[in-house]
C-alpha cells in the first residue's frame, strides 16, 4: 500500500507544480500583452504627425481639427496614470475618426499614394490598438478565473497572486464606431 | 492520429500473417513486416513533420510579400492585428499568384507558421473581409490543427503507400498450407489491405471537417465580426473557382474547399462522409447565427439543416 501513497503524492505535487507554472506563466503574459499595447500607442504618436503635414496642404479649411489631433496627441503623451491616460487616449481616437472622415470629402487625397499608405499603416495601427486590448483583457479574464475556480484557487490563495485590472473603455469611446472598418480603404 | 497508427500496426501483421506465416510454428518468432511497417511510418512521419510545410509551401507555389505593392502590404497589415489578437508570434506570410480565392495556414507549432493567400482573394475581398480569413488561418495555427494536419497527410500517405505495396504482391503469395480455422482470418486481413487506405482517407476527412468548425468559431472569437468571415465565405462561395495546385492531398489544408466538386455544397450524411470541408452554406449560417442575425438564412434550408443537430 506504501507505493500507492507515494503515487498519490507524486501526482499531487506535479498537479501543484503544473498549477502555479500555469499561473506564473499567464502573469508574466498580462505584462507581455500590456507591454504590446504600449508598443501600438508608441507607434500611433509617430504615424500622426507624416499623416498632418502630408494632409496639410490639401486640408486648407479644416486647420483646426487638424490642430485638435496635433493637441491631443501631445496631451496623450504627456498624460500619466491609467485614467488620465486612457482619457487623452479616446480624445485622440476621436479626433483622429473626425480627420479620416472630413478626408471623405477631398477627393483628391484618395489619388495620393502616400496619404492612401498612411491612412492604411494608422487603421492597421488602430486595430492593433484594439486587438491588443482584447486580448490583455482575455489574459485577465484567465487569470482572474484561474484564481477563482476550485482547486486553482487554492494554490493561488496559498501563494498570494494579486487579481489584473481589467482595461476598461471609457463610456465615450465605446459610442465611436470602429473608423477604420467603416471606410472603403480597399485599395 | 491514434487510428492512424493503428492501422500501420494492422496492415503490418495483416503482411505477416499471409506473406510470412507468423503466428504459427513454421513462421518466424516475432512479427517482422509489423515492425518494418512501423519503423517506416515514424521515419515518414518525423521527416514529413520537419519538412512538410516547406513541401506544401512550393508545391502551391508560395512567394514572399513584397512590402512595395499596397494590397500585399495590407495583407501584412491585417496578419500583424490577427497575430496580436490571438497572442501568437507573427507568422510568415506568403502569396501564391492564383486568381481562385483560397487561403490556407501549415506549420510544426507557433513559431514556424505560415500562411499562405491566393492573389485572387486579395483583389476579391475587402479588408474586413481578409481579416476574418486570416483569422480563421490564425485560428488553425492557435488550435494546433496546422501540425495535425501536416502529421494526418504523411500518414496518410504513409498508409497508402504501404497497402500499395501489399497489394501488389498479393500474387507472389505462398499457397495456404493452414488449416481452415486459420485460413478464414486470411480473409480480413486481405480485406484490410484493401480498405485502409480508404477508412484513413475518411478518417483523415471527418478530422478535418470538425476542425473547420472549431477554427470558424475561433476567428470569431479574435475578431469579435462574425460578419467579415461570413461575407468572405460567400464571396468565396459565389467566385466558385477550383484552385489548379491543390491536390487530393492537400485539400484538407485550405480555407475553403479547393477542388471544387459538386458534392461539397450538398448537405447530408454521404456528402458529409466524402468531403474535407464542411458545406459553406453551412458554415455561412453558423456564422449569420454567431452573429445573432437572420442573414440569408432563407435560402439556406435552416429547418432541414437544423434537424441535423446544431453542431
Amino acid at each position: 500500500m506504501t507505493w500507492l501513497f507515494w503515487a498519490v503524492l507524486l501526482l499531487i505535487a506535479v498537479w501543484l507544480i503544473w498549477t502555479y507554472n500555469g499561473l506564473v506563466a499567464l502573469r508574466h503574459q498580462i505584462d507581455n500583452a500590456w507591454k504590446q499595447i504600449d508598443v501600438q500607442l508608441k507607434r500611433r504618436y509617430d504615424l500622426i504627425p507624416n499623416l498632418v503635414e502630408t494632409v496639410k496642404g490639401y486640408m486648407q479649411h479644416e486647420q483646426d481639427t487638424l490642430q485638435k489631433v496635433i493637441d491631443a496627441r501631445s496631451r496623450a503623451m504627456a498624460s500619466t496614470g491609467v485614467k488620465e491616460n486612457s482619457e487623452a487616449q479616446t480624445a485622440l481616437t476621436q479626433s483622429l475618426g473626425q480627420i479620416f472622415a472630413l478626408m471623405e470629402n477631398y477627393p483628391e487625397l484618395k489619388a495620393n499614394h502616400n496619404v492612401l499608405r498612411l491612412q492604411e499603416e494608422l487603421t492597421t495601427t488602430e486595430n492593433q490598438i484594439a486587438f491588443a486590448r482584447q486580448y490583455y483583457n482575455d489574459l485577465v479574464m484567465r487569470y482572474n478565473m484561474k484564481q477563482e475556480v476550485f482547486p486553482s484557487n487554492v494554490i493561488a490563495g496559498f501563494f498570494r497572486f494579486q487579481r489584473s485590472e481589467f482595461f476598461s473603455v471609457p463610456e465615450a469611446e465605446r459610442a465611436v464606431p470602429r473608423v477604420s472598418l467603416k471606410l472603403p480603404l480597399f485599395i | 492520429m491514434f487510428c492512424f497508427l493503428l492501422f500501420f500496426f494492422l496492415i503490418g501483421l495483416s503482411i505477416d500473417y499471409l506473406f510470412l506465416d507468423a503466428f504459427t510454428a513454421r513462421g518466424p518468432s516475432f512479427p517482422i513486416a509489423t515492425l518494418i511497417a512501423l519503423v517506416f511510418s515514424v521515419t515518414v512521419a518525423y521527416t514529413g513533420y520537419r519538412q512538410g510545410s516547406k513541401l506544401i509551401l512550393s508545391s502551391v507555389g508560395a512567394e514572399q510579400l513584397d512590402i512595395q505593392i499596397p494590397e500585399h502590404r495590407e495583407l501584412h497589415n491585417v496578419v500583424t492585428e490577427m497575430a496580436l489578437a490571438s497572442g501568437c508570434p507573427m507568422p510568415k506570410v506568403y502569396v501564391t499568384y492564383d486568381p481562385a480565392p483560397n487561403a490556407f495556414a501549415t506549420g510544426r507549432n507557433e513559431e514556424s507558421a505560415a500562411i499562405c493567400i491566393t492573389t485572387g482573394l486579395l483583389t476579391l475581398l475587402g479588408r474586413e473581409e481578409t481579416q476574418g480569413v486570416v483569422a480563421h488561418e490564425m485560428a488553425h495555427i492557435k488550435n494546433n490543427d496546422t501540425s495535425v494536419m501536416l502529421l494526418i497527410s504523411v500518414l496518410l500517405g504513409g498508409v497508402v503507400l504501404l497497402s500499395d505495396w501489399a497489394q501488389r504482391s498479393i500474387f507472389g503469395m505462398r499457397p495456404f498450407r493452414r488449416a481452415s480455422s486459420q485460413a478464414l482470418l486470411a480473409i480480413p486481413a486481405l480485406l484490410l489491405i484493401v480498405i485502409s487506405p480508404l477508412i484513413s482517407r475518411l478518417l483523415a476527412m471527418a478530422v478535418s471537417r470538425q476542425r473547420e468548425y472549431l477554427a470558424d468559431a475561433t476567428a470569431v472569437e479574435f475578431t469579435r465580426n462574425p460578419l467579415g468571415l461570413a461575407k468572405a465565405l460567400e464571396k468565396i462561395r459565389d467566385a466558385g473557382m477550383p484552385f489548379q495546385k491543390a491536390t487530393r492531398g492537400t485539400a484538407h489544408l485550405f480555407f475553403t474547399n479547393p477542388l471544387r466538386r459538386r458534392i461539397d455544397n450538398r448537405d447530408g450524411k454521404l456528402a458529409n462522409l466524402l468531403s474535407s470541408h464542411p458545406p459553406i452554406n453551412r458554415r455561412i449560417m453558423l456564422l449569420y447565427q454567431m452573429g445573432a442575425l437572420p442573414g440569408p438564412a432563407a435560402r439556406l434550408r435552416v429547418e432541414a439543416l437544423d434537424a441535423q443537430g446544431a453542431r
